[in-house]
Formats: C-alpha cells, structure tokens, sequence
C-alpha cells in the first residue's frame, strides 16, 4: 500500500466550502480520477482518507493536508495533476509527495493567516494590534456546541503585524492585511478570535466581514518562530532512501513542489 | 442588467447558514456568455437548493437548453429565511446561483412545481426579483413567468400568478418555446407581451389563464372556463415524449459541493405507469407507458458514473420492478460496478414485483439495510377501493423471503383517508404488522425483527377517479390514527418492534385546499404569503393557523370556504377547474373507474391486459412502449490496469 500526502486550497467563493462538504468533493474526484483507493473493512468500506486540521467554513486556505492510502503504486506528480483536474476550481490540489515518515497531523505546529480589513486603515489596525500583543491574556467568547465558551486568545498567538493592503483600491478605500501566526492548540484559537481580541482591547470593529486566508501551516521552527514545509521530511526521506517501489519517481516530485511558508524552509 | 450580483452577495454569505448553497460552481454546471444568446431562460425549483438541486425535471431542462446554441439556461433556488432577510435590507435580488444574475434580467422564468406547498416560495422569489406578483401588473421588461411539473395539471390557484404553463413533458416543450420567443424577438417584439402570449397559446399546448375566463354558478361551482379570445383554444393538451432514448438526460448530472438530499447517479428507466392506483396522480397523469432501452440504460449510467464520481446508481420510475427487464438490468449493472462499489437503489418498489434475486442484485455491492413496501391499505376491502391489486399474501410471502435472506427491518408505508374508509380498515395496518413480525421472527429465528409503519393523509388530486371524493377532515384523521397508534401500543407481544410515524392531518388540508383549488385560491396564497408564509412543505415553517386565518379572510365573499374546497364530494356534472387543461384520460373513464372503486371493482394493468379505455393513447395518437429488447449489457472494454494515471 502507498501513502500519499496531498496539499490543496480553498480558493475564491469555494471558501465557503465546509469540511464536510470537501471530503464528500473530495471522494467523487477520487472516483472520476480513478484513483485506486485502499478502502476501509468493515460493513461499509470507505476509501482511505485522513485530513488534517482543515480551516473553517467561510475561510480561503493556501495550505490544507490530507494523506490518502492506494492499492497500487501511483506516481505523485501525476495524481497531483489528475486530481487537482478532477476537482472544481478553487479547491487545487498544489503539491502531492509519497509519504516516508509518520506524523504528519503532529507537524502541523501553528498557521500563517492573512486576514484583510476593507475599510479599516492601516494606521488603526496597528495600534489595535499593539493594544493586543501588550496585554498577557486576552479572554474572547465563543459559541461552540456546548454553549458559549470563554478562553484565552493571546497565548496562542506567536506574531501579529499589520500593514496597507499592496497597490492602489479602485475604491479609494481603506484596507488593512493583517498577518499571524498561530500555534495550535486546544482550544484552538482562530482568526476570528483573534479578531474578537482586538474588539475587546482596542474597539478595533471592522465594518465589512474580513477576508481570512491561511497561507501556511505546518512545523514551527524554534529559532526563528517561520512555518515550514509539513512535507519537507517526506521529501528529504524520498531522497535519501528512495523505496524500492517509487524508485526515480519520488525525486521527480520532489522538483515540482513548493515550499510552504517561504520563510525559513528547513 | 445582466452584470453578476455575487460581489454584493458574497458580504452577505459570512452571516448565513450552508453559504456553499448560494455560490454555484457545481461540476457539470454551465455559465454562458450572456450576449452570445438571444433566449435566457432561468429554471427554478421552489425549495431550498439541498432539495432543488438534485431535482431531475430541472437538470433535464438545464442541460437541454444548453445545448442548444443561442440559448442559456441558469438555475435559481428558494433561499431561507436569514439570506431573504439580509437580501432585503441590502437590495440584491432573487439571483441565478451560475451567473449571479439577477432573476429580472431573463426572457423567461421557468418553474418547476412537483408539489403545490412551493406556491408561496414563488411569490418571495417574484418579490425579491423585483418582478410584480400579478401577471396583470407585469410589462414587456419582465420576464415570463412559467410553470411546469405535476402540480401544473392544475395551475388554476396560482393562475393569477403565472403568464403561462406547460403540462406535462419538459424536453420539447422548452424547446418550441424558445423558438417562438426567439422568432419575436427578432421580429422586434411585435405586440408586445400579449402578442407572445397569443403565440404561445395557440400551439395548443401552452396555457395562459388570461385568455380564458372563468364564469360561476351562484352557489359557488363553476359554470364554465372559456377562451376569451379568438383563436386560442378550449382546451390545452399535454407534451409526451414517446423515445426515452432520443433523450438521454441528464448526461452531465449536476454534482454539488453542498450537501443534498439525494446524492446519487439518477437514471430514468422508464416513464409513466399504468398499475392504475386510483389516488396516484403522477400513475394517471403520465401515461403511457415508455420503457427506456436496456443499452440506453447501461449507456447513460456508464457516462454519469464517470461525469459524476456518484457512489450510487438510482433507477427512476414510478415502480421500477415492473421494467420488462428490470432482472438484466439489475445484474448487469451490479456486475460491471462490482469492483468499484457502487451501489444499486430501486427507490420504488411494489411487493408483488419484488423478487429475491433482484434483490440481491441490488445489495450485492452495498448495503443490505432495509426494504420498503407500499401496501397503501391496511384491509383488502380497502385494497381494492384504491385498486393497489396487493394481497396480504403477496406481503407475507414477499418479507418472509427477504427475513429468510438477511434482511431485518422493512418499512411499510400507507394512507389514511382513503375514500369509503373506516376505523377498521385503519386499525388492520396493525394486523398487517403484527403478521410481518410474526412471520421474520418464524423465518430468521430471531427476535430482533422490525417494522416500521409509516402513514400518510390522504390529498385527492386532479385527473385522478379520486378527484370527485370527500376529503377526511384534519379532526378525524388524526382520531383514527391515534386509535391506530393505541392499538399498536397496547400490542405487548409485538408492539416494541414496531415502528409508528404518522403526520397530523392538518397539512394534508391545506394541500388539499391547493390541489383541487380554482382562481378564487390565489387570494388565500398571497394572503399566506404576505402573512410570512414560506417552505410550507418544511414542519418548521408551516403554519395550519396562517393558512386558515387567509382563507376566513377572503373566501367568503365567494360563499366558499376550506370544507367545500376539500371535504366536499364533488358530483358527475360538476365542471371541475382543470377541465380544460387535458391530460389525455377521458373524463367518463375516470368516472366509470371512481364507481368502480366505489364498488370495490379491480381493473388490471393494460401493459398486459386488453385496453381499457382511460382515452390516453388514442387521444394523443400514441401507444405504450415496452420491451423486452432481448439484449443484455455487457461488460464495458476491461480498464487498463494501473495504466491510466502512472503512464509517463
């Protein structure tokens, strides 16, 4: 049996794409593809798919994981690109390497997010973000399916930084990007609690929904504090021992791959 | 007018519930350039897109109007109550999910109706389409507003509401529609929109309630409905089909992001039904008879699987056991997907056309959960009234096999408030169960057998032998179901194995109301409407009361009131208010068979019987279409192995 690691995105209006909603469009493009999928025992099979710490309904992601399990060897570059044809537009498959190590749902350490403020200025956001990284604990509320909950959003939170959106609005308007970084933890925090914590230290009231997009998650390197690439060890176990059955071909998919994070790549 | 609203739409969707719903993108859906077509038709279904969407009728036409060059179609969906609210308040209008287009900016909006509870669903999408609710306030800017679908057999109680309507067939019909919209286009709309109309009307087989007037008599019934302008014809007859396999649709199913609520490669196998249930409209309405081909079965399902990646196969029909060569079909579609675990449904199914190895076929390559029969009757006299030519012997026989096979529940479904019905013959659908436990306890050996019995109010519909019969009142059908309900209960030998669901009777009153309605009906719908009626087929929106407090409001000064409209019997000489709109079956046969049931008299199928005179086919100058062909489905080329996605 041959594992495969997959990244893909949530693009465009699909970010309203829920999980669920994904691994059902997710399972169909496998059939369309033909894909020879291992399937599960039991009284009704399922095909063998594990995702990883998907993003919430609503938000675009660069960076989503998921590791599936084949009957029969498939070069990965190719299911890269057979997969990613299969699926609507938006939901892209963008890197895919044959899995030589374990863990992969343990890598994912913290997330990249950038969240875009139309019609708040950059200035405003940036002394919110200061109120927020000065406090030591910021409590936030949230409904989950146990009522609602009240945790701290600060802690998690390893770095926040504002900046003007790139080139010139059409509108004229403001717009503000802001860019965090994350750990995961539990409770996870997210995006949207981040952004409840700067209501709460600095008013900060964003008129218009933010556009959240996460570009990056995976190992968190200590030094640094960049995410790098989840499947970097994948790669560099393909290189140096390549297994019997992927022979030439792990290399081959190892060129086509992008780095996750660009900072810092291990 | 045509610039897409999503930008607009898209702030809206953070706030609301499944926003994937709204965002279109579906795999197999198509966008055309806007200017490159001069007929734009947008194709509604009344309810929410999780129901809408896996629609057949709607994807039928969607696709075949697609097809045709110079011609766009776009879907649009009822949207729920959060999105409306927002819609409102931020000016975006009833919008198609492909384009983003508003509703307004199309030639024409066709909707689908398969039941009448969407009628306020279209007055909110009119609403929020900018378009007026009245066809009488409308202009030449607005689009056509058409119905279609089983409900359009009688579009009198929306009639008001609607420009025009087709009954029955989609495919061509759509098609010679375009055409004449397109030709007075070209010509510069000449006329105006009256000119169409008259155009459309005098096919024969397009109806515009505005050219036909409806005169009453002074107590309530109506004299006669007549064509108020030359040329336009006394009665409007109904599209047939006769080649199923002219028409392979869809060929391109839909396949949607969101969840809905059948997720399954569809395959119409036959159309029409000629079992002659006596409370079944679409039976009646759908004659006759037309088998789709063996091969064009196996050719669609092959080019479906692949288009959608669906990991199940439905068969459609109205009684899909009853295909000439439903055996074939079965096991060789079970043996080609064998290895790629699809599995196979017969969503309707009747118990003396079931058999075992169907069965197995069916199940072979999936799950072995449960079966589902409809008896419709609890006791033979009853049986034989509806004329549903099923024993309790067929029954028995039928579930003993399949608890002797593996199998542990089966589910019954039945009516109440059938015509002639007592207490009694409601109180033998315990029986029935009882014996069905008795029987898979006895066959399997074990105790953990079950039934579930789930019963239905009763609606009379137009163009059935039923459409003259007395509804029963809310009141007594919930008291003989609760009666029902007790006995099962206070069964301590079998009562825990069976299950009981039963809707209360006050729904079925207001389809019923909506089903045999006339003109005078409309005013009760806008009513409901402007009274924050939406989704009445959803228990959650549905409001008895609100539908009640709209009818006390307007019906009496016509001197009628709900009763009359359903717990009415109507008489031999009644002019009934969808006279004129001609399904095909002969009024004095429909007749003749409502006595028949009255006298408890069975009529047989014509498929295998001599004709029995309903007036479909001669009317329509057609004949049933049945097999068997003889031929087999064959294995498709072997796939390469492993070849496909590793060559390089």
């Amino acid at each position: 049996m041959q594992r495969i690691r997959l990244r893909y995105t949530k693009r465009g209006r699909l970010r309203f794409t829920s999980h669920r909603d994904f691994q059902r469009a997710f399972e169909r493009a496998l059939r369309r593809a033909e894909v020879p999928m291992a399937y599960s025992a039991g009284f009704t099979p399922h095909p063998k798919v594990s995702y990883a710490n998907a993003a919430p309904t609503g938000t675009g992601s660069e960076a989503e994981y998921l590791e599936i399990a084949l009957t029969e060897h498939r070069d990965p570059a190719t299911l890269r690109e057979l997969l990613d044809e299969s699926l609507p537009a938006g939901l892209d498959v963008t890197d895919a390497v044959e899995a030589h190590t374990s863990g992969l749902a343990d890598r994912l350490e913290a997330s990249v997010w950038e969240i875009r403020l139309d019609e708040v200025a950059a200035a405003a956001a940036q002394s919110a973000v200061e109120a927020f990284l000065a406090e030591d604990e910021v409590l936030v509320e949230r409904r989950t399916k146990n009522g609602m909950r009240s945790f701290d959003a600060r802690a998690a939170v390893l770095s926040l930084q504002a900046a003007d959106c790139p080139g010139d609005r059409p509108d004229g308007k403001a717009c503000a990007i802001l860019r965090l970084v994350v750990r995961h933890a539990t409770p996870a925090v997210r995006p949207d609690d981040v952004l409840s914590g700067l209501r709460a230290t600095a008013d900060l009231a964003p008129p218009v929904p933010a556009a959240v997009t996460r570009l990056a998650q995976g190992p968190l390197d200590a030094e640094s504090g960049a995410v790098t690439d989840p499947l970097a060890p994948d790669r560099d176990a393909a290189l140096a021992a390549p297994s019997t059955a992927a022979g030439p071909r792990a290399a081959k998919a190892a060129s086509g791959a992008s780095p996750a994070a660009g900072d810092g790549t291990a | 007018m045509s610039e897409s609203v999503f930008p607009q739409l898209e702030a809206l969707l953070p706030h609301v519930q499944k926003p994937i719903q709204y965002v279109g993108g579906e795999l197999n859906s198509t966008v055309k350039p806007w200017e490159s077509c001069d007929v734009r038709w947008s194709l509604m279904y009344p309810d929410a897109y999780e129901v809408g969407l896996p629609n057949q009728g709607v994807m039928i036409l969607y696709e075949v109007l697609n097809e045709q060059e110079g011609v766009l179609a776009e879907r649009t969906y009822s949207v729920w109550p959060d999105l409306e609210a927002l819609m409102r308040e931020h000016n975006v209008p009833q919008f198609t999910v492909d384009g983003h287009r508003p509703v307004s900016a199309f030639d024409v909006l066709g909707v689908s109706f398969s039941t009448e509870l969407g009628y306020t669903n279209l007055l909110t999408a009119l609403d929020l389409a900018g378009i007026p609710l009245e066809a009488k306030d409308r202009t030449e800017d607005h689009p056509l507003i058409l119905a279609g679908g089983h409900a359009a057999f009688n579009p009198e109680p929306i009639a008001d509401f609607l420009d025009c309507a087709v009954v029955g067939d989609g495919e061509q019909a759509v098609l010679e529609i375009t055409e004449i919209i397109r030709t007075w286009k070209k010509e510069g709309r000449p006329g105006g929109r009256d000119e169409l109309l008259f155009r459309l009307a005098k096919t024969g087989s397009v109806y515009v309630p505005k050219f036909y007037d409806v005169e009453y008599l002074t107590d309530g019934r109506i004299s006669r409905v007549v064509p108020n302008r030359s040329g336009v014809p006394w009665r409007v007859s109904k599209h047939t089909v006769m080649d199923l396999d002219e028409w392979p649709y869809p060929k391109q199913p839909l396949v949607p992001l969101a969840e809905t609520v059948h997720e399954r490669m569809s395959v119409e196998i036959f159309r029409g039904c000629t079992r002659g249930c006596r409370f079944c409209q679409a039976g009646m309405i759908t004659r006759p008879v037309r088998e789709r081909s063996i091969t064009g079965i196996g050719e669609m399902v092959d080019k479906g699987l692949k288009a959608t990646g669906f990991e199940e196969v439905g068969l459609l029909s109205l009684s899909s056991a009853d295909h000439t060569e439903i055996g074939d079909i079965a096991k060789g579609l079970a043996d080609r997907y064998e290895e790629d675990k699809i599995g196979l449904s017969l969503p309707s199914t009747r118990v003396d056309a079931f058999n075992i190895d169907l069965a197995n076929e069916l199940t072979r390559n999936g799950r072995r959960s449960g079966l589902t029969f409809a008896p419709e009757g609890g006791s033979e006299r009853i049986r034989k009234v509806i004329n549903k030519m099923v024993s309790e012997e067929d029954l028995i026989r039928t579930v003993s096999t399949a608890y002797g096979n593996g199998w542990r529940q089966v589910k019954l479904y039945f009516m109440c408030g059938l015509p002639t019905e007592t207490d009694e013959d409601v109180l033998q659908i315990g029986d029935m169960a009882v014996n069905v436990i008795a029987e898979g306890r006895k066959v399997s050996g074990q105790n953990d057998i079950r039934c579930t019995v789930s019963i239905g109010g009763f609606v009379p519909k137009p163009h059935t032998p039923f459409q003259w019969a007395p509804q029963l009142s809310a009141e007594e059908t919930d008291a003989r179901l609760e009666k029902l309900r007790d006995k099962i209960r206070g069964d301590k030998k079998y009562g825990r194995s069976i299950g009981f669901r039963y809707h209360d009777g006050k729904p079925g009153i207001v389809e019923g109301l909506l089903s045999r309605g006339d003109r005078r009906i409309g005013a009760v719908i806008r009513a409901v409407y402007e009274d924050g009626g939406r989704f009445d087929g959803w228990r959650e929106h549905f409001s008895y009361d609100r539908w009640m407090k709209a009818a006390e409001a307007t019906l009496p000064e016509f001197g009628v009131d709900v009763a009359w409209y359903t717990t009415r019997e109507r008489t031999y000489e009644e002019v009934l208010p969808w006279d004129h709109l001609d399904s095909g079956l002969d009024k004095d046969w429909l007749w003749e068979d409502w006595q028949d049931a009255l006298d408890e008299t069975e009529v047989e199928d014509c498929r295998w019987t001599p004709c029995f005179d309903c007036g479909v086919c001669p009317q329509l100058d057609l004949d049933i279409q049945i097999g068997p062909t003889g031929k087999k489905l064959l294995p498709l080329s072997v796939k390469q192995p492993a070849a496909g996605g590793n060559a390089h």
